[in-house]
């Protein structure tokens, strides 16, 4: 409040300049905005830049109705939350060994956990693909969903571990020599204190998903498996004649993340600095 | 006597919850990354049984030119998705928390910075297809502004020619990486005590100069995170190239990930490409464990 007092020029120069800033970083997506529902005509007239003077909306029907996006909503859906709740059950009880049960070798699991995190996709793609195939389970749905909810779990028994190594120690010993089991613990002392957080980690579970793009490629090659990523990347090329309605495909390519981003805006600030900071 | 016995016990069937995460985690990532590394020891076409070869395919990638390119690339994305945002994340990130939040109100920092994240959340192939069509020759929007503001000879066919396509690439990478590295250091700033701050103030340092003796240094933690994910995101880039160029044209924009992914699923020489995948996932481990060493030791010296 003190620094109030006196505001000066330089405030302004900066806030003049940031916001600025952020306008150029919002253009692309706004220029896909007004193209997707500007009339081919008006976009060879008056080129990419103006407004349109009649808004069409019959580009994202026929876009829509065209790569099914219903279906594939539905897909990326199915798999972005079923990843979520497996990614987060099998992270949690991992990290309850890990930061309550403080089992022995606890660094090493951790230790392994954060090499493989950085283990790239290409480096599993082909071995998943030639299993997948001997399984059964190749073009598949439940294929990625099994591959994203074990992957996620590197990451998220990394995070929810430091998050429980500073689980408050009197409740637990309270719990102990009342003879509570472990599961007892788990499930009347941990798991209600740590829901906000196990919610943090499904939300960026689902987003991660949601984006992922490799391994949908390889693993699901018919037309109704595919998730909105994935349709999105293998059917641009078709739209390449037409501008505002590659503009419509971004707009309903994007859309549904950002929609979800706005509404879960809070929440994955918080996984996202809870991640950064140990 | 008894009750240690007891917790003793209790202490160890912690042990079964950690069996299905770590168990099913060694057996499909490390189950496959050891598969992985064998195929690369073998000549195969991903049908009948692969052959033995040693060492070839690491003796031929030495001489391969598309593979000391592919890693060259992912340097300049090391310079564009992790470096050039973290110098600009800082100065960004301080000036909303410094400027904007103190003097306009938490809505303004607000707007920025979603403004700023919003690229982040976009699948990347999503990111790509919007790019490709914004840097789109003859009707694009960036060609169109830079005739419009005079600059008619810099509209470019940006991603058609290999002297600009890295360029643009990179252009985009920035716009993508800018909100994450913004959002984490302003999170470790609201962390710091701004008892030192306010101290340099009234001795009459200059912003400035308590961003760079204060806050900098105050981020370590934060710094060394931000450099080591966005460095890592850097050598995996592959969807933009997926969507955007293919690696080409030529070999302009041919990184490590799509190369690999080439040499599996569009020549068939898989034990090739389980190489390229190796000696990246190699990389990437040293480079992850390095940094963790670097932020340990700069922890004990703080």
């Amino acid at each position: 409040m003190s620094v109030r007092r006196k505001r000066g020029v330089a405030p302004y120069v900066v806030l003049v300049g940031l916001v600025f800033m952020a306008l150029v970083w919002l253009f692309p997506m706004y220029v896909a905005f007004i193209n997707s529902f500007k009339p081919e005509k008006e976009f060879i007239q008056n080129g990419v830049l103006a407004l349109p003077h009649h808004w069409d909306l019959s580009k994202f029907g026929k876009f829509w109705s065209e790569v099914d996006f219903t279906k594939k909503l539905m897909n990326s859906i199915q798999v972005s939350l079923c990843v979520a709740i497996i990614g987060v059950v099998l992270s949690f009880l991992t990290a309850y060994a890990i930061g309550i049960g403080r089992v022995k070798g606890r660094i090493w699991i951790l230790g392994f956990f954060m090499v493989a995190f950085t283990i790239p996709q290409e480096a599993l793609i082909y071995p998943l693909y030639s299993v997948s195939k001997m399984l059964n389970l190749y073009d598949n749905i439940w294929s990625i969903i099994i591959i994203f909810g074990v992957i996620s779990t590197g990451f998220g028994t990394y995070l929810l571990s430091s998050v429980l190594t500073t689980f408050p120690e009197e409740l637990l010993e309270a719990a102990r020599i009342d003879g509570a089991s472990p599961w007892r613990i788990l499930r009347s002392i941990v798991l209600p204190l740590l829901r906000p957080t196990l919610f943090v980690l499904a939300t960026m579970f689902f987003i991660f998903t949601w984006n992922e793009f490799l391994i949908p490629l390889v693993m699901l090659p018919s037309n109704n498996n595919q998730t909105v990523t994935l349709s999105m990347a293998v059917t641009a090329g078709q739209f390449t004649s037409d501008p505002t309605a590659r503009a419509a495909a971004a707009l309903i390519g994007f859309m549904p993340s950002v929609i979800f981003f706005l509404i879960f805006q809070r929440t994955l600030m918080r996984g996202i600095t809870l991640g950064a900071v140990k | 006597m008894r009750s240690k016995v007891s917790q003793a016990n209790q202490m160890r069937s912690y042990y079964w919850y950690a069996i299905p995460g770590v168990g099913a985690f060694l057996t499909l990532v490390g189950g496959s990354f050891a598969y992985n590394i064998y195929l690369s020891f073998n000549d195969w076409q991903g049908i009948g049984t692969p052959a033995w070869v040693g060492l070839k395919n690491y003796k031929e990638l030495l001489h391969d030119h598309t593979f000391w390119i592919s890693f060259l690339h992912a340097i300049e994305f090391i310079f564009a998705m992790s470096l050039a945002p973290t110098a600009m994340g800082l100065i960004i990130g301080a000036l909303i928390y410094d400027f904007i939040a103190k003097h306009f109100g938490n809505t303004v920092s607000t707007f920025l910075r979603v403004s700023l994240y919003v690229p982040q959340i976009i699948a990347l192939p999503v990111v790509g297809i919007l790019w490709s069509w914004l840097l789109s020759p003859n009707v694009g929007a960036i060609n169109t502004i830079l005739r419009k503001i005079g600059l008619g000879n810099l509209a470019l066919n940006w991603l058609g020619q290999s002297s600009t396509a890295m360029f643009a690439l990179s252009i985009m990478m920035i716009w993508i990486q800018l909100g994450y590295t913004i959002v984490i250091f302003i999170s470790g700033m609201s962390r710091l005590d701004p008892y030192l701050d306010e101290a340099a103030q009234l001795d009459g340092a200059t912003w400035f100069q308590r961003f760079k003796i204060i806050t900098i240094p105050q981020l370590f933690p934060e710094i060394s995170v931000v450099l080591l994910t966005t460095t890592v995101a850097a050598l995996k880039v592959f969807g933009p190239v997926y969507v955007m160029t293919n690696g080409g044209p030529g070999d302009a924009t041919q990184v490590p990930a799509f190369f690999s992914y080439f040499n599996f699923f569009s020549t068939l020489k898989v034990g090739y490409g389980a190489s390229i995948a190796t000696v990246l996932a190699g990389l990437l481990t040293i480079l992850a464990i390095g940094l963790l060493r670097f932020q340990r030791k700069m922890g004990q010296l703080r």
